[in-house]
């Protein structure tokens, strides 16, 4: 389809791109273009200008803090960047996997973090990764700076807590040496969207769980932490009871009519796929022979 | 090059009688069209621009069935940048035909009025109602906004069983039970004593969905009309245009024959979508016609979903009567099949003809009986989509035999194997009104058996079912009739066209050749083939030969392609064509030689003198003797070309075993395909690497058939599955490695021994899948599932819930 005619402007700043914004109404950002445009083409969004941020410099890194607690993602890093990336890998798995299951080459190589996360599209790979990390959004308007934490980001279908005058800059993940993480995906077989998508991470001791993030993409109408699994989960021995039960209760806490259904898989099904990725997502990250 | 290994073990009596100079017909010769078409060089039709274009954009309705009240237009007129905008009024008042006529004819067949664009009623959710010209593309489609229409609404019906059980607003009034034909093939009788005396009788309830054909390029239309000369040029995707040029003399236009001319550039794939002639082309022509300014129509992806002619839309009750021995008595069906809300070209045909005469399948069935339900539904028109007719025959077939295996518990290939038609009853008359060619089915079968190790892998079957693991081994055997020929034939069944090819062999008097072919590319390959076919003929390389096609005045003539008929029909038009082009150079070559033709032998473009090889001439120097017309032979017209018709003595009938196995998880229905395997047999090959390419794009469709594809409409009549997010298109992720292989039988009334290989892999991969996944659930007590087989269906099949 044709979209709907829109002006364009390329920003060369952060502070740049925030002053286009509040000088053109409704105007949107765009960074890789892979989320909004197809929605402008389809009718679903009709912006009537658009603030590109896809060319800014600096805020594409991949680093660690000195102390080694946090990892910093510049929003305009790109998912094939973060599939890539060592410190990723290592630090926070979940969304190496995450970014590494996104989409093909061509959407991994566009499309952007701070994108991804700011679109809202519920079907997204790395609200799970990001919300089973506990990580937040670095975000700032004309005037002022604000932390958003992921559990608090996903509003509804295209909605977050970013403002329309706000630009994420970054997201922030805390780390820890004895974590494991991991993220199971459920391709569905049209978009390639997750049909279903669970994010996992755990702090144990080699025998018991200590702490448990468990996380839900796609099969729901907002990506959401499943804290009933996460309850069963903390302080119980590594073994297979653990997870079964833990499994069991993934679909639990997830509101009645919060789960999707479309031509492809009705709410029903997705509930009963929730609780098998959960414990297949389980399973990925903990080696039960120990 | 293929990895086909090919098993020639039948000497053919028809293969082509050129010299074979250089292997040129057989050989894996890449394709000359790729590279201009992967550069981006290949010209589309919205790739060609006029002087003074202006653009269509079509106002189509949201409503699947409602009474058009008034269409105010006045807002859309007075926009920037818009030049003029239609209504059906408009058309009925300029007293053009206005009639979209359908081209195959049947027993006691209701049509009602097709018009370019509606004016009474909408009758399914995207029907033309006004068109808006505008000098950008943009302009005229927000200018569709501004168009004003206050309906109506009826109740619409979308399924073709309500359409004609329940009691509800008819689509059409001609057709007050929204019955457009009931048909009926077969012997009644001897079907229903055939039932009573076998020992069992197994049987199945199923649907075939309705499938989108998304070609590649959506279709479009660009139409030049000359006032000075009253002559039109229309540039479009399609994939017949001297039937495009028909229809619009005859039935929409008006305009003489000779006053039109349709020009096919590169088209980008069709699988039936673009045989048809729409309203959207002639409306096209038509406010060229208006305002003297050509004018472009390009259709969106998703004007493609909702207006491009679906495909299959079955619903049917299948029955087979069998004996304890296995021994096939008789197979009885009842199809409704849906036609949407007008009759399409061949819509007719497709679940009449095309559909019942294949349901023997690759066996001996002694009766048959089929009856179909045509039904008028509140859809967009259904129509011929990759396989048209022979995949939903051959899927029926292929499931019956499935559950009669499981009724009698004898092995679904060796009950398929007591039943093939064996080799030496060839040509076969089949119950269903068929005289099957050639088929060596068990050899086939046997090929692709042997690849997955039959039995090794039903004992392995076993084995994992013990450990809960579920894997189905799915055989799909098929035969097609291809080539929808012969015109005599075609013609007492209601056709309301010829099924002959045409085709003009031309030496240019400088020895290069041009061939002018009446059928139309979208994609094939017939610039490679057919000029494999002219060089092998007359002793040349493919280099000397230039294929040119999609040009009604470049080409007088032609049919067109579809039905898996260029290579059998097209090319065996251009093979006779040449070797009238070679019979008359070797008189030329006789005269000049002066010897007698007798005393000719033809090797590499060179008649020589037998016993005296020194003295020799080339065809290409005959060729510029011909034109120089110096020295022929008494009598002789100067020149060297032939204008050919050929109209095959009977269809062809490829034929072939595909085998799947599949491994299920039933803890979440998913299907994971371990291996494909393709026995194809289209007869002789003329380049093994482009059949290949034609079994693998049909596996891929078959397979997406099978497991993904199928449009659902909403409870408003609203299709639901209208883009590319919402209706699953395979991707290539999805498909396992496939492995082709061939037998070659060749089709002993066909020129050059071809029996064409365009539709056999959708046809068989289809079935094939469904077989597989079923076999896999067995031990759940699935004896069927439909289509598509979502992980959803097959979880819930496992968990007893059908
Ligand atoms: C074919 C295809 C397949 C895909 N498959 C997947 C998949 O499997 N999994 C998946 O998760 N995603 C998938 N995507 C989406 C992909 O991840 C997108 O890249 C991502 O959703 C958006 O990132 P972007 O940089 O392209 O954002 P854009 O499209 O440029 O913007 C998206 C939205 O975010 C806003 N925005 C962008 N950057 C910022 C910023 N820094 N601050 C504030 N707002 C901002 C924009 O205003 C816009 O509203 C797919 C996309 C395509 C086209």
């Amino acid at each position: 389809m044709y979209t709907n005619d829109f002006e364009y402007y390329r920003a060369d700043s952060v502070d740049d791109a925030l002053t286009l914004l509040s000088d053109h109404a409704g105007a949107e950002l765009v960074a890789g273009a892979h989320g909004l445009l197809p929605r402008m083409k389809t009718g679903d969004e009709s912006p009537p200008a658009l603030v590109d941020i896809g060319q800014l410099r600096g805020l594409d890194m991949i680093e660690e803090d000195d102390d080694g607690t946090d990892l910093s993602i510049g929003a305009l890093a790109t998912h094939a960047e973060i599939a890539d990336s060592e410190t990723v890998r290592q630090r926070a798995s979940v969304l190496a996997d995450a970014a590494a299951e996104l989409g093909d080459p061509q959407v991994r190589n566009g499309g952007t973090i701070g994108g991804n996360l700011a679109h809202g599209d519920a079907r997204s790979d790395p609200p799970a990764a990001l919300l089973a990390l506990d990580g937040s959004l670095e975000v700032r308007g004309l005037d002022d700076k604000r932390t958003i934490d992921a559990t608090d980001l996903f509003e509804g279908p295209f909605e977050t807590a970013v403002a329309d005058d706000e630009i994420v800059t970054g997201i922030r993940i805390p780390t820890i040496d004895d974590a494991v993480s991991g993220y199971r995906k459920r391709r569905d077989p049209l978009s390639g969207y997750a049909l279903v998508g669970v994010g996992v991470w755990l702090r144990t001791d080699g025998e018991t769980i200590e702490e448990a993030r468990v996380a839900v993409t796609g099969a729901t109408t907002t990506p959401a932490r499943l804290p009933a699994v996460e309850d069963e989960l903390e302080g119980e021995a590594i073994t297979e009871d653990t997870i079964t039960a833990a499994s069991a209760k993934a679909g639990i806490t997830v509101d009645d009519g919060a789960f999707v259904s479309d031509v492809q898989a009705s709410a029903e099904y997705r509930e009963h796929l929730l609780t098998i990725d959960t414990e297949r997502a389980l399973y990925d990250v903990i080696d039960i022979s120990q | 090059m293929s990895d086909a290994d090919t098993n020639e073990a039948t000497e053919s009596a028809t293969e082509p009688d050129g010299d074979g100079s250089g292997g040129t017909f057989g050989s894996a010769i890449k394709r000359g069209e790729d590279v201009p078409l992967l550069t981006g060089d290949g010209e589309y039709t919205d790739d060609i621009s006029l002087r003074g274009m202006t653009h269509l954009a079509i106002c189509r309705s949201d409503h699947a069935h409602a009474r058009i009240e008034s269409i105010d237009t006045s807002d859309a007129a007075a926009m920037d940048g818009v030049i003029a905008v239609y209504t059906g009024e408009d058309v009925v008042e300029s007293g053009v035909p206005n009639t979209i006529p359908t081209a195959w004819d049947l027993p006691g067949l209701v049509q009602p009025q097709y018009r370019m664009l509606a004016t009474d009623k909408v009758r399914y959710e995207g029907t033309g109602i006004a068109a808006v010209i505008a000098e950008t593309p943009h302009a005229a489609h927000d200018a569709l906004e501004r168009i004003t229409v206050e309906y109506e609404p009826l109740e619409h019906v979308t399924d073709p069983v309500e359409a004609v059980e329940r009691d509800v607003p008819p689509v059409h009034d001609e057709a007050a039970d929204n019955v457009a034909f009931d048909f009926e093939l077969g012997e009644v009788d001897a079907t229903d004593e055939a039932f009573a005396d076998a020992d069992r009788v197994a049987s199945v309830d199923l649907r075939q969905p309705r499938i989108i054909p998304n070609a590649m390029e959506p279709r479009a239309a660009l139409a030049d009309w000359e006032n000075a000369t009253g002559k039109l040029r229309l540039w479009m995707t399609s994939q017949n245009p001297h039937l495009h040029r028909m229809l619009l003399s005859a039935g929409t236009l008006g305009l003489p024959e000779n006053k039109i001319q349709v020009i096919a550039p590169e088209v980008g794939g069709g699988f039936g979508s673009k045989i048809y002639h729409y309203p959207d082309e002639a409306v096209t022509a038509w406010c060229s016609m208006q305002l003297g300014r050509p004018v472009k129509w390009q259709a969106t992806r998703s004007e493609s979903y909702l207006t491009d002619c679906h495909g299959r839309d079955h619903v049917t009750t299948g029955e087979i009567a069998l004996d304890d021995d296995g021994t096939i008595r008789g197979v009885r069906v009842e199809t409704h099949a849906g036609l949407g809300a007008q009759l399409s070209q061949f819509g007719t045909a497709t679940p009449s003809y095309l559909y019942t005469t294949v349901l023997s399948g690759q066996y001996t069935i002694p009766a048959i009986h089929c009856r179909v339900i045509g039904a008028f539904t509140n859809t967009t028109p259904v129509d011929a989509y990759r396989g048209a007719g022979r995949a939903e025959g051959i899927y029926v077939i292929e499931r019956l035999v499935d559950v009669g295996a499981r009724e009698l518990g004898i092995d679904p290939a060796e009950l398929r194997r007591r039943n093939l038609v064996p080799p030496d009853e060839f040509p076969y008359e089949s119950a269903a009104a068929l005289v099957y060619d050639s088929g060596e089915y068990e050899r086939a079968m046997d090929l692709a058996l042997d690849h997955i190790d039959y039995d090794e892998l039903r004992e392995r079957q076993r084995e994992l079912r013990d450990e809960d693991r579920y894997i189905g081994i799915g055989i799909g055997n098929f035969v097609e009739s291809a080539g929808l020929s012969p015109s005599g034939l075609a013609g007492d069944l209601g056709a309301q066209a010829g099924g002959w090819e045409s085709s003009i062999v031309r030496f240019d008097s400088t020895g290069s050749v041009t061939v002018l072919a009446g059928t139309a590319d979208q994609g094939q390959g017939h610039r490679t083939t057919y000029a494999q076919i002219a060089a092998e003929e007359l002793g040349l390389s493919v280099d000397d030969v230039d294929v040119v096609e999609g040009d009604t005045d470049r080409i007088p003539q032609g049919m067109g392609t579809y039905g898996s008929r260029s290579a059998s029909v097209g090319g065996g038009s251009i093979a006779r064509g040449a070797r009238e082009v070679r019979e008359k150079a070797r008189r030329i070559a006789a005269h000049q030689l002066e010897t007698s033709v007798d005393d000719l032998e033809f090797e590499d473009g060179e008649f020589r003198v037998t016993g005296a090889p020194d003295r020799s001439l080339h065809i290409q120097t005959i060729a510029h003797e011909a034109y120089l017309g110096h020295d022929l032979p008494e009598g002789m017209d100067p020149g060297l070309e032939e204008t050919n018709f050929y109209d095959p003595e009977n269809f062809t009938y490829p034929f072939g075993t595909h085998v799947a196995v599949v491994e299920v998880d039933p803890e979440t229905g998913e299907i994971e395909i371990e291996r494909y395997i393709a026995v194809d047999d289209c007869g002789e090959i003329i380049n093994p690497m482009i059949v290949e390419g034609q079994v693998h794009g049909g596996i891929a469709q078959g397979i997406g058939a099978a497991l993904y594809e199928g449009a659902v409409y909403d409870d408003n009549g609203h299709l639901q599955t209208r883009r590319m997010d919402e209706y699953a298109v395979p991707h290539s992720t999805q498909l396992p490695e496939f492995k082709t292989d061939n037998t070659v039988t060749p089709s002993p009334h066909n020129p050059i021994g071809v029996k064409g290989v365009g539709e056999s892999a959708t046809i068989a991969a289809t079935p094939t899948m469904v077989s597989a996944v079923v076999d896999a659930l067995e031990p759940f007590g699935v004896d069927h599932l439909d289509m598509p087989l979502t992980p959803e269906s097959v979880w819930r099949a496992t968990e007893g819930d059908q």
